[in-house]
């Protein structure tokens, strides 16, 4: 049994790069088993290269990920498999696991039961979004990772999503690490921070010092 | 009216071996983007196997399903060779598999000789009407929808199956769930090669085969496989079975060397309709 206290994702110094171009630049981050830590940043931050990086999607130029028990990721965009059924995209979810049963994934997500016979890429955006959370949760994670939760959604849609998300983490003590735009919804979410600039963290620490923090206040809480 | 029929079942049943080495072109296509141009030797290497095999005593059945199982081998070792290397590009690995199919005849007159083969295939004729149909087309026919729909069945009902689509459709997301992309693209090659194994099996005793063969079946297959853009099953089997029936009905009442021709003429006839409806897609490629 992990307690706690033990970190469930590792990285320092994290270095990757895209030929030439530098996305990361000696990150350090810490997960702790049974926390939700927000990733804030501006676009081409290097947040999603640092996802990808710690889901095992590419290779860094240097550094160390350890990642203990298995992460899943919903990923920017929702990427499903758009020609399949809602039902199939949740199937595949759980590819690394024998068992592929998806009731207990409609149990938890309700409002997937009458889309599952529909076509993935035909749904709404929130919908997507809804089943790109029920296949990551498919695949029973430890870890889950979540890449723009809110991006694009409208506001009823991402309370839900929200507040699925919340359940999910006090009654199974799932970690989530959770890129967000909204800074504000995610520093209400979690309870830690980073912030991610240029490929470098430039502030760290709780929810409540990072939105006392004068720079991330102007930044991105907007705050006038 | 006897002859027309006869000719029909014959068209259809040479349709089917087309539509089946499009079929392979299409699956591999579709999950790894690699236009195949092996896909007809994957039929000469089965159908120089069979004539060996019955040579050598096992009783027809067994020798076809031996032959269709190695053209499943030469798939995955053509898809190994093809996109084994990560980071390959569809367009490298389709010139790869242009010189896999050159050196593929070397092997094939090394192992067999240059001299065209045949054996039997399901012998007598069943009568229909004022027409004959030969019994062999009928198992062409029937094999051939068998299998297809096996392969519709493998596609919709099986997790594998999902896991080929899903990798066809978002090949990030597939690595997300912890697909390996490049395994299901070696399934693709090696459901490729028995495809293309069964034509020429099946084809074999009705249309004797050499080791360049495959030219006549990769372009026809190919022709079939455009008409659904190499990614739509139907359409491909719709566009062999087209591609057969007219070529036997052109060399029938007309002359019987312009087969070839006919699958060209089919595909740039296709090609210049599609370029017609999207003349921006043609601009911009």
């Amino acid at each position: 049994m992990t307690s706690a206290a033990d970190p469930v994702v590792e990285v320092d110094d994290l270095t990757v790069r895209y030929g030439a171009a530098v996305a990361l630049d000696g990150v350090a981050l810490r997960l702790h088993a049974g926390e939700m830590v927000a990733i804030i940043g501006p676009n081409g931050a290097g947040k999603s290269t640092l996802v990808n990086a710690i889901c095992g999607l590419l290779k860094p130029a240097a550094g160390r990920i350890a990642v203990r028990g298995r992460t899943a990721l919903v990923p920017e965009g929702r990427q499903l498999f758009a020609p399949l059924s809602v039902d199939d995209n949740l199937r595949l979810g759980a590819w690394r696991r024998r068992d592929r049963d998806t009731s207990q994934v409609y149990h938890l997500l309700p409002e997937l039961v009458p889309l599952r016979h529909r076509r993935a890429g035909l749904l709404s955006g929130g919908e997507q979004q809804m089943v790109a959370f029920g296949r990551a949760l498919m695949a029973r994670p430890d870890v889950l990772v979540i890449d723009e939760m809110s991006l694009g959604l409208a506001p009823l849609i991402i309370d839900t999503l929200a507040g699925h998300l919340r359940r999910r983490h006090a009654a199974d003590g799932l970690a989530v690490l959770l890129i967000e735009q909204n800074a504000r919804l995610a520093l209400d979410l979690c309870t830690r921070g980073y912030v991610l600039e240029a490929g470098r963290v430039v502030a760290e620490g709780t929810s409540a010092e990072l939105a006392d923090s004068p720079a991330v206040a102007d930044a991105y809480l907007g705050a006038a | 009216m006897g002859a027309l029929l006869q000719y029909l079942v014959t068209g259809v049943g040479i349709g089917c071996g087309y539509a089946l080495v499009g079929s392979g072109l299409v699956v591999i296509h579709r999950v790894t983007r690699v236009v195949n141009f092996a896909q007809g030797a994957f039929a000469v290497v089965a159908a120089l196997t069979v004539s060996t095999l019955l040579t050598a005593g096992l009783p027809h059945g067994a020798a076809e399903s031996l032959a269709v199982l190695l053209a499943g081998v030469v798939g995955l070792i053509t898809g190994a060779v093809a996109i084994g290397r990560p980071g390959t590009t569809p367009q490298a690995a389709l010139v790869v598999t242009l010189g896999l199919g050159v050196f593929a005849y070397a092997v094939e007159i090394l192992a067999w000789g240059d001299q065209p083969r045949s054996f039997g295939g399901v012998p007598g004729s069943v009568p229909l009407g004022d027409a004959r149909l030969q019994s062999h087309y009928l198992l062409i026919i029937g094999v051939t929808a068998v299998v297809l729909a096996g392969l519709a069945l493998l596609f919709a009902r099986t997790d594998v199956g999902r896991a080929l689509t899903a990798t066809a459709a978002n090949p990030y997301a597939a690595r997300v769930v912890g697909i390996g992309v490049t395994r299901m693209g070696l399934i693709a090659f090696a459901l490729g090669g028995m495809l293309g194994g069964l034509a020429g099996v099946l084809l074999t005793p009705v249309h004797q085969v050499s080791f360049d063969s495959d030219v006549v079946l990769v372009v026809n297959g190919f022709a079939a496989a455009i008409l659904g853009n190499l990614s739509r099953p139907v359409l491909t089997l719709v566009g062999g079975l087209l591609l057969g029936v007219v070529e036997v009905l052109v060399a029938g009442y007309l002359n019987s060397s312009y087969q070839t021709e006919v699958a060209l003429v089919f595909m740039l006839a296709v090609l210049i309709v599609r370029a017609g409806r999207h003349p921006a897609a043609v601009e911009a490629s």
